[in-house]
């Protein structure tokens, strides 16, 4: 009987876990207005642009994220230049041209940048390979037999 | 990073300076039936305000764009996201020092010049090139130690 018990409350978990999935999907997608366009290629390409761009507002939040009026107003003209078939580079560089670089959610790679999209990797680097090395160099020397007489010598006194 | 530290992270430095001044051709705020272009100022030194009824910040620039008012740089007022009544009422409130004010209803305008909060303010020089912009209010230390000099030195290059 407490076998049936536990299979029940599993099936309830497992119906839970994938209700508490849905919700975690949709509820962003549910802040945003709802588009529709007239291919799928359009709508994916739209959801990736959205995530690309940055709102300028609230700007740790890219458009995808972002409620703000600003934010809303740039996806309008986004989802503008998709339905006139304007490529996605061509959709980036009319928001840089206007907001500059930051406007991109993901910097740019180039010789300005680099410092910042490898620094994690530099900062491992020193720390899985020169700090061990570091202390290493500057862990104390064991003393030799003559150099411990010495020192037992010089605390007597 | 010390001196990143004390770079205001939220101003987005604008790509349109050095640029020429994106085209406006908007109705006139007090007189919807006539229209003002952006190329009618070509020859002149002047600013354009962004700003907004429902802006508080902008209260406190206006003061100062109110004794700012000289004949040789018209401020032009670009009327953001408003609604034409509460506009005028705003202007008849706390003062026109305005050129003209244009309605921008839905945002488009500011939208090609980069414009993300209110108030903002652009230079523009002689020959239609966004000279600087100034992202929130002005205060007066922005007008005497920025504004000013820059106009100046604008206008004796023109005179070389």
């Amino acid at each position: 009987m407490i076998l049936s018990r536990l299979k029940i409350s599993l099936r309830y978990i497992r119906l839970l876990c994938l209700w508490v999935l849905i919700c975690g999907v949709i509820t962003p997608a549910a802040t945003l207005e709802l588009v529709e366009f007239d291919r799928e290629e359009q709508t994916n390409r739209y959801n990736a642009l959205i995530d690309e761009l940055r709102c300028l507002v609230c700007q740790n939040q890219s458009l995808a994220d972002s409620n703000a009026d600003l934010a809303k107003d740039m996806r309008a003209v986004v989802i503008d230049m998709i339905r006139n078939n304007h490529d996605d580079e061509v959709i980036i560089r009319f928001m840089t041209e206007r907001y500059g670089d930051f406007v991109r959610y993901r910097p740019l790679l180039d010789s300005r940048t680099a410092l910042l999209w490898f620094m994690p990797f530099i900062l491992i680097l020193l720390i899985f390979i020169w700090l061990p090395a570091f202390i290493r160099s500057h862990r104390a020397v064991p003393l030799s037999a003559a150099e411990r007489q010495q020192a037992a010598r010089l605390l007597q006194e | 990073m010390v001196l990143g530290l004390r770079i205001d992270p939220s101003i987005v430095p604008s790509p349109l300076i050095g640029k020429p001044a994106p085209l406006i051709s908007l109705p006139r705020l007090d007189m919807p039936d006539k229209s003002f272009s952006s190329v009618d100022l070509r020859g002149q030194i002047w600013l354009l305000n962004v700003w907004a009824s429902w802006c508080v910040s902008c209260v406190a620039e206006h003061s100062l764009l109110m004794k700012f008012l000289r004949d040789d740089v018209p401020i032009v007022g670009l009327n953001y996201k408003d609604m034409t009544g509460d506009a005028l009422d705003w202007l008849a409130k706390y003062g026109d020092p305005y050129y003209t004010s244009l309605a921008d209803a839905d945002g488009s305008i500011g939208l090609d010049w980069g414009v993300y909060g209110v108030p903002e303010t652009f230079l523009i020089d002689q020959q239609g090139i966004v000279q600087y912009k100034h992202i929130g209010p002005l205060s007066r230390a922005d007008i005497d130690n920025t504004i000013l000099p820059r106009v100046r030195e604008l206008q004796g290059e023109k005179t070389q």
